[in-house]
């Protein structure tokens, strides 16, 4: 027995050694290269959820078109240099896109979800009122009306500058929006023809639409004038490679910058550490030995249950912290479970090592019972997490919670038991207020 | 020994009135929504210099954000609550405002379209029902080998429900002074309080069943007193290393974790006090038929 619980006594200590190796130094560990993952909160960063109308796409094939807007997606994204880009795809037609760290102009944001989809369209007086509104342009070709837009381009758009210093972006059409762009042009010389992208007229660099006049047919190859330089040529590489199959609309945005992250992590140590000092303290002074063993425990939880989050690895926010912090204040409660029945039992006059042996089987059902509620709460709350758009922080709470609560059970039980034992048979154990409170009224 | 189920009228009164409080600030000024639920956008920026709120709220009206909230959050920091934009339309207003008030930096910007909202109210309530069927279930089984373990079952709850109504009642009444929104956060406290309230109630039956099982013949009232006496301790003591860490949230971190916090330290205090005073004691008045004395209308 005595034997044994030395040894325990050791492999407590590797592991705690080995927990405190992956943890530190924060940002890489020594045993473990990867730094503490931190969520959008505490470094900053974009988080997008984009749902895609699926309306026009034949059935059965959602799933492929939604795989095609994730992989375009990831390649607008990687030319952004974030380093632990997550794109993936909620629910039959969302794509979340998550950017930590990542500090991005509004263009930019824009630029990520566009379609890249243009359509050129025609002023024409639909309601017969005298008043002209854009309406697509169409042609027809084997007696069908068909739509003129960017579908039509060649993979081979570029963009030059001309002797003026206008920036041009050149395109080309296929056989087929050629002859559209045939019966177009010549059916509008003199006219405006719009280029919209969606709903929205494209704005060029001075704010204003582009809806050139069309001069002459257009049959193979036009150009567009007007966009900044910049914008062109995105726009001709979005054209060429990266057009989305379907439009996307952003359903929720987060962004967050950088310096406002950068003080929750400072504040969120600081919380911890205050936590973590207030609870040792008071435990110490409430239950003595058993309250500085059940301090040493709760150390001992704190450097497993961060050496974890960084195995698993766990994406820590701000409300996955607080899951882990307000896990201190529970993880105690074996613990004073525990302390209250060896209480009883050396009240009862029984030695302390039997007092310590009876108190902690006694209290296991209360423990077991105690924690179970806490974990259906945590199952909820993850699955609240995972299933809505905003739900991040939930789900970071519910898995920091869980984690600090099962382990909470293992460092609590098997911890302070192995090193409460260590005493049984010393000259202190025989000094039985040293190890309960409130003894002195019954003697 | 403290005789505290000899007080258990007492405590039953200040119950309820406690709990009248909360629904009569539920029923009047209500719980205010935030994005999460209600859809529209939370943009917080920082001017380089003063700006007096009143231009902030005047600027915003003339580019048509007239029903915007406007809230300062530190020297030339505002926190603006409008309708849903998105990033065209929020670009374009701080464009305004940086015209106006000079430079200016964003610290951060939530959007939450209305599609959105509706789905997270709607699994916010899937999720509160799925905890309380969890609850339910799990109460059914802890209590499976007691005596009559409907009663056990029915009181847990009784205290569950109380400690929820006191949450959400005086969140509606520190809303007030304070401008709290409900949001996820403080839906997962909700949910973080039916999980305490219920463990410690089932601390404190569990003793009971333990000291009848010892005590086969003595008074019920007796047997419950003695059993909530034992646990006091610790109830108190787990109760108070809960508060003192949500302690430090509250005071530290605040920010997005502020509405849990709240809603955690209000729950864990009244979730000890309903263990004791209401689940309990609700138990000793079934046990002997008070229920005239409880609820003066009732016939035996």
């Amino acid at each position: 027995m005595r034997r044994k619980n030395v040894f325990t006594t050791l492999v407590i200590l590797v592991i705690f050694i080995l927990a405190a190796l992956v943890i530190f130094p924060l940002g890489e560990g020594v045993l473990f290269s990867r730094g503490v993952e931190l969520g959008l909160d505490l470094q900053g960063g974009l988080r997008l959820v984009y749902e895609a109308d699926l309306s026009g796409v034949a059935e059965g094939s959602e799933e492929e078109i939604l795989n095609g807007v994730v992989a375009v997606i990831t390649n607008r994204i990687n030319p952004l240099g974030v380093s632990e880009p997550q794109i993936e795809k909620q629910g039959d037609n969302r794509i979340i896109v998550s950017l930590p760290g990542l500090e991005i102009t509004d263009v930019e944001k824009e630029r990520i979800g566009r379609t890249a989809l243009l359509e050129f369209r025609e002023l024409k007086d639909t309601d017969n009122d005298g008043t002209r509104e854009w309406v697509t342009a169409t042609g027809e070709i084997d007696g069908e009306a068909k739509a003129l837009n960017s579908s039509y381009f060649k993979d081979n758009t570029f963009v030059t500058v001309d002797d003026f210093n206008n920036i041009l972006l050149i395109f080309e059409f296929n056989a087929e929006g050629a002859e559209l762009s045939r019966q177009i042009t010549t059916r509008l010389i003199g006219e405006q023809l719009g280029i919209f992208e969606g709903d929205e007229p494209m704005l060029g660099e001075d704010g204003r639409p582009i809806a050139p006049t069309v001069q002459s047919v257009i049959s193979d190859r036009g150009q567009i004038t007007g966009l900044s330089l910049n914008e062109a040529t995105t726009l001709s590489q979005q054209l060429n490679a990266g057009r989305l199959p379907v439009p996307l609309e952003v359903i929720y945005e987060q962004t967050v910058s950088p310096t406002l992250g950068s003080d929750f992590v400072g504040l969120s140590l600081k919380a911890g550490t205050i936590g973590l000092l207030l609870v040792m303290l008071f435990m110490i002074a409430y239950y003595r030995i058993p309250g500085a063993v059940a301090s040493l425990a709760l150390i001992f939880y704190a450097a497993i249950t961060l050496a974890l989050f960084k195995l698993i690895p766990v994406t820590l926010t701000l409300a996955g912290i607080g899951g882990f912090i307000l896990s201190i204040g529970m993880a105690v409660d074996a613990n004073v479970l525990i302390f209250e029945r060896i209480k009883e039992e050396l009240q009862a006059g029984r030695t302390l090592g039997s007092a310590i042996e009876a108190g902690f089987s006694r209290a296991w059902s209360a423990i077991r019972d105690s924690n179970i509620t806490t974990f259906i709460v945590c199952a909820i709350l993850f699955w609240v997490g995972s299933s809505v758009a905003a739900g991040a922080p939930v789900q970071g709470f519910a898995v920091t919670l869980f984690l600090g609560v099962a382990v909470s059970m293992f460092t609590a039980i098997v911890v302070t038991r192995t090193i409460l034992r260590l005493f049984i048979g010393s000259r202190l154990a025989g000094k039985k207020w040293l190890f309960s409170p409130f003894l002195g009224g019954n003697k | 020994m403290i005789d505290l189920i000899g007080k258990r009228f007492k405590f039953f009164a200040f119950s309820v009135v406690l709990l009248l409080l909360c629904i009569i600030a539920l029923a009047t000024s209500g719980l205010k929504m935030g994005i999460d639920f209600s859809s529209g956008s939370l943009l917080s920026l920082s001017f380089n210099q003063e700006v007096a709120i009143e231009d902030v709220r005047q600027e915003l009206a003339n580019l048509g954000h007239g029903k915007a909230i406007v809230q300062v959050t530190g020297e030339g920091d505002f926190l603006i609550r409008t309708f849903a934009m998105d990033t065209g339309e929020k670009a374009s207003l701080e464009v305004a405002l940086e015209t106006r008030f000079g430079e200016m930096a964003e610290l951060s910007f939530e959007n939450v379209e209305p599609v959105i909202a509706r789905q997270t109210a709607n699994n916010a309530i899937i999720a509160v029902v799925a905890a309380s069927i969890g609850i339910m279930l799990y109460i059914t089984w802890a209590f499976r080998r007691m005596p009559r373990p409907f009663r056990y079952g029915t009181c847990a709850i009784a205290a569950l429900v109380h400690d929820v109504v006191v949450v959400v009642g005086l969140f509606a009444i520190l809303g007030i002074p304070l401008n709290l929104e409900v949001n996820l956060m403080f839906i997962t406290g909700v949910l973080a309080v039916i999980g305490y309230s219920v463990n410690d109630t089932v601390i404190v039956f569990d003793r009971i069943r333990e000291n009848r099982l010892n005590h086969p013949n003595a008074d019920f009232a007796g047997i419950v007193n003695k059993s909530l006496v034992e646990t006091l301790t610790r109830s108190l003591n787990t109760g108070l290393t809960t508060v003192l860490v949500i302690l430090a949230l509250l005071l530290f971190i605040g920010s997005t974790i502020e509405n849990f916090s709240i809603a955690m330290f209000i729950g864990v205090v009244t979730g000890i006090y309903s263990s004791i005073f209401t689940a309990s004691a609700l138990l000793v008045v079934w046990e002997r038929r008070e229920w005239k004395r409880l609820l003066p209308w009732v016939k035996d």
